[in-house]
């Protein structure tokens, strides 16, 4: 009797994730998501004063390929304790960079579980869903979350007219796609 | 006790905060599990703590000791996994109590149109009258969904 042969398992999916510091608080984001990680020293100088009453956790911006880009200060927008932020992700098809204080690493995920609809307002945007790593539980945010419609129109409307300024080049990791 | 009294009987699960005790429907009931971590992250829905780990699912701590008893509970022996729906759907809702839970078969009481909206009908039970959670109505999430913050599907892990 010939036995089959046993099945193959099917390929896990998987997602590379770079798990990040904002206030102490860790958060994960697809690396796919994410264009640069530049240090926000670098971006001195390169960057143009935003102020929308309303809209505190934006306070700068910085040109990226003929478009400004809004500096979101990630513990303002979550409503976490005040931080400096040393990084800034540039987050790729958003007008979003999002300053945070540090890189934890990078992981790859295999689960994403929705966020349970007990959570019912503005986290419902800021996050794709909960996954687990290592038995600790990880909110993943959607790079789409931080900033809506109304408000890239807000902080466009704020900015100054074009200038002649010299887009930033200073140093920048390029992520892979 | 006659078979259509018997009928009438329904099994409910007595929860305790603090001194008082209440009643959940026991259909309602999934499990009752020791405290375990309570992972927290920024979110604005009031009485949600954060999320419990319990075999690979995380489950919401909804902190309904406050709304109920006006005090927060300070000790928490035990959460009381609950199912909570949310129109078609159904999703399980940790709810921290602060004793042992007992199961016992009593009647229900309709709840009358002055009651609180928590409060799915009273039952008698040892002495006393209690008050049978509508977990609808004293958790958070029915409101704000129906008025269009579209429920997300679970999924796997798109490469």
């Amino acid at each position: 009797m010939r036995l089959g042969l046993p099945a193959k398992p099917a390929p896990q999916r998987t997602e590379q994730i770079i798990l990040f510091r904002i206030s102490g608080q860790v958060f994960a984001i697809s690396s796919a998501s994410v264009k640069e990680v530049r240090g926000a020293d670098g971006l001195a100088g390169g960057t143009t004063e935003v102020n929308v009453p309303g809209i505190r956790k934006v306070q700068e911006a910085m040109r990226r390929g003929g478009n400004s880009l809004f500096i979101v200060n990630g513990a303002a927008h979550f409503g976490l304790p005040a931080s400096q932020g040393a990084l800034v992700f540039v987050l790729r098809k958003t007008r979003t960079a999002l300053l945070i204080d540090a890189i934890e690493k990078m992981t790859t995920m295999t689960r994403l579980q929705a966020l349970p609809l007990s959570f019912c307002h503005e986290e419902r945007k800021w996050y794709r869903g909960l996954t687990a790593l290592d038995q600790v539980v990880v909110p993943v945010v959607h790079p789409d979350g931080f900033l809506t419609t109304e408000e890239i129109q807000l902080l466009e409307a704020a900015l100054p007219p074009l200038e002649n300024s010299l887009e930033d080049t200073s140093s920048e990791t390029q992520l892979p796609q | 006790m006659t078979v259509a009294a018997e009928l009438e009987l329904k099994s409910f699960v007595l929860l305790r905060l603090g001194e008082r005790r209440f009643a959940v429907a026991a259909t309602q009931i999934a499990e009752l599990v020791a405290p375990s971590r309570v992972f927290r992250f920024p979110h604005r829905t009031p009485k949600i703590e954060g999320v419990i780990l319990r075999r690979g699912r995380m489950i919401p701590v909804c902190d309904v000791a406050e709304s109920l008893t006006g005090k927060r509970i300070t000790e928490r022996r035990l959460y009381l996994i609950a199912v909570r729906s949310y129109g078609a759907k159904n999703e399980w809702v940790a709810l921290p109590v602060t004793g042992e839970c007992e199961l016992i078969n009593a009647e229900l009481m309709d709840a009358s149109p002055s009651d609180e909206p928590h409060v799915g009908g009273w039952l008698s039970h040892g002495g006393d009258v209690i008050e049978v959670l509508n977990l609808e109505a004293l958790t958070p999430g029915s409101e704000e969904v129906s008025r269009g913050a579209a429920p997300q599907k679970s999924l796997e892990v798109q490469p």
